[in-house]
């Protein structure tokens, strides 16, 4: 039983933490709450789906060129849509959602209701301590570690990643440091619709593709982003893990959990909230607290 | 008698007839109610009706994120809480009347608003947004989880109908409609001499530290407006189920919270008849849309399509476009005119100054 929630709760919350991390890179460098994030995620799904499945495309190329198609669609609807209401912040929220249903709609509209499967990249499973667990699981782990630490580098290390940092602490300083804020913000939403292909990519195989998945994903990223505090990266990271090894939990250890997955991990965020109003490791202005 | 009359006449047009805006709204209201004589088709009058219980609850919505700024993502809370009590309460208690049940669900959805308000009192912003996006999964999550009680994924059915005509739910939900957006309309007017909720409400939206500052006890207003729009959200739900006769999960959905949002951005925030402009043009549009073979496929997508490009070109909704068009306010004595007029009606002023 133990080993079942550890091992699920590591691959949801290495998942969970790859979305997330897109999501609050976004809103900490450009203060854009985009909630159709994960509709990105659903549409990678499918292009992952189209071209590996219908087309018959290798798995590994396929996955590329659909996070580049989800890249390059996540550019235009940036640039078409958000770019224009940045500074409304409802705005954006209302408009995020608009463009979700739109998405949800036309996939819809072109496949249907019905659930998708996407071949694994490996069939195939290990034993450990008495669980099943298959080689895809494995990678999936694998893969999200890996994308967090090159972000981690990406962030720390590299010139962009300092542009990234020096934005969201300061948009107007920034830009009289002579950084093309306009450039950072397409290339902040960039890296975050990419985060969520790869989570896309590592998970579709395991979980199902779905023109409706966005709805649950989305609690989940907005409960893990909330938690650990809007904007800080590395408290999301963490909350999403929390929220994930909680969820897996309940959904294993309560009978009739799985309906509760989603309330479980808002519950969690309602309390924290309530005990600490900024999250984990927000950080609130003196003359912002009421 | 006469002078009465003639008294009542007298405020009737200055209060009315001499104001575009309540003019237009005067003839909507009588085009609703007089619609069954046109008509007699049951699904028209079926769209109709629920459009008016949208009514209710998009301005519902508004009374609460457009006056007080409190952006609340999980409206539908309001709306299936009550939809549900009514449903539990009509499915056990058989003679139970409509009137009562309804105002039990009320209740139980103004208990909610204050319960979803209080986290309000100390989040501020986006944190309040998710955390009551969060509020209509959680019940969902509990619904689906007692689906011995609830019904589950199916939902409850077999609730008591509103009356025995469709005519007459028809006038009930209407009139139902046309006075609860009258009283939330009235409610949050700031310029009202009579009741100060408008405006303080208003002063809470536009700064809540110097409302503060200015001896406004912002808590109070704050868990006021979500226990006022949790009532008129219950009042709409509690008649969906009565008119359903069945109530699911769906009307605890996210989506469905977000249509009531989308309906009063296309209509105009912060204006209470804004959101029910924005149902009926809407709401009937996608509606109707299912009568033809290609509109039924892709009415969701000409909806977000309208709606996306209605917040980028006209962000502050229809309602307030036309009514730059058709209004003009007296620099001196604040009274709206007519915009053909060149002097107020009222005080005489020029309304425009000649360069």
């Amino acid at each position: 039983m133990i080993e079942l929630i550890i091992i699920n709760g590591l691959v949801y919350g290495g998942v969970y933490a790859v979305l997330t991390l897109g999501f609050s890179l976004v809103f900490g460098v450009a203060k854009l709450l985009n909630l159709a994030y994960t509709a990105y995620y659903m549409i990678c799904g499918f292009i992952i789906f189209v071209l590996a499945t219908i087309l018959g495309v290798d798995l590994i190329p396929s996955i590329i060129v659909a996070i580049l198609i989800t890249c390059l669609l996540g550019m235009i609807s940036y640039e078409v849509c958000l770019a224009r209401v940045k500074e409304h912040e409802v705005t954006v929220l209302i408009i995020s959602v608009a463009l979700a249903i739109l998405f949800q709609e036309l996939f819809l509209l072109i496949f249907g209701g019905d659930y998708r499967r996407i071949p694994p990249f490996v069939t195939g499973f290990l034993e450990i301590a008495g669980v099943r667990v298959t080689y895809q699981h494995f990678i999936a782990i694998g893969i999200c570690l890996i994308t967090l630490i090159s972000v981690g580098l990406l962030l720390s290390k590299t010139k962009l990643g300092y542009a990234i940092r020096a934005v969201a602490q300061d948009r107007e300083i920034a830009n009289l440091m002579g950084i093309n804020v306009d450039r950072v913000y397409i290339l902040t939403m960039v890296i975050s619709v990419a985060l969520a292909g790869i989570a896309c990519a590592v998970v579709s195989p395991i979980f199902m593709v779905h023109p409706l998945m966005w709805v649950h994903s989305l609690i989940i990223v907005l409960a893990a982003a909330v938690l650990g505090g809007l904007g800080s990266i590395r408290g999301s990271v963490i909350a999403a893990f929390i929220l994930a090894f909680t969820e897996v939990a309940v959904v294993t250890l309560v009978p009739g959990g799985s309906f509760l997955r989603g309330a479980v991990s808002l519950g969690v965020m309602i309390v924290v909230l309530i005990v600490k109003p900024e999250g984990l490791f927000g950080i609130v202005f003196e003359e912002e607290r009421l | 008698m006469t002078n009465y009359i003639f008294w009542l006449y007298h405020v009737f047009r200055e209060q009315i007839l001499d104001i575009p805006g309540r003019v237009i709204a005067l003839v909507f209201f009588i085009l609703i109610l007089l619609l069954p004589l046109i008509t007699k088709e049951p699904i028209v009058l079926r769209i109709f009706t629920f459009a008016a219980i949208f009514a209710i609850y998009a301005a519902s919505w508004d009374l609460l994120a457009g006056f007080t700024g409190q952006v609340n993502l999980g409206h539908a809370l309001f709306f299936g809480a009550s939809a549900y009590t009514v449903g539990l309460l009509s499915i056990h208690f058989h003679n139970l009347p409509p009137w009562f049940a309804v105002s039990a669900g009320s209740v139980a959805a103004v208990m909610l608003g204050l319960l979803a308000g209080l986290p309000a009192l100390r989040l501020r912003g986006f944190y309040l947004s998710l955390v009551t996006l969060s509020f209509p999964v959680i019940l969902s999550g509990f619904i689906l989880l007692f689906h011995e009680l609830t019904g589950g994924e199916v939902g409850l059915y077999g609730i008591r109908p509103l009356s025995n005509s469709r005519i007459i739910d028809y006038y009930i939900i209407n009139l139902i409609m046309i006075f609860s957006v009258l009283v939330m309309w009235k409610l949050t007017d700031a310029r009202s001499k009579i009741i100060r909720l408008g405006v303080i409400l208003a002063a809470i939206r536009e700064d809540e530290i110097a409302a503060r500052a200015s001896g406004i006890q912002t808590t109070k207003y704050k868990l006021l407006s979500f226990a006022i729009s949790g009532f008129f959200g219950g009042v709409a739900g509690g008649i969906y189920a009565h008119f359903m006769r069945t109530v699911g999960p769906s009307v605890l959905e996210m989506t469905f919270s977000f249509e009531a949002i989308l309906w009063t951005i296309l209509g105009g925030m912060g204006t209470i008849y804004g959101s029910v402009t924005g149902v009926y043009i809407l709401y009937l549009f996608v509606e109707f849309l299912r009568f033809h073979p290609i509109g039924e496929q892709i009415r969701f997508v000409l909806f977000a399509i309208i709606m996306i490009l209605f917040l980028l070109f006209m962000p502050q909704g229809i309602c307030v476009w036309v009514r730059h068009k058709i209004e003009i306010q007296c620099r001196r004595c604040k009274i709206i005119n007519l915009v053909t007029r060149h002097y107020c009606r009222s005080c005489g002023a020029p309304l425009r100054l000649e360069r």
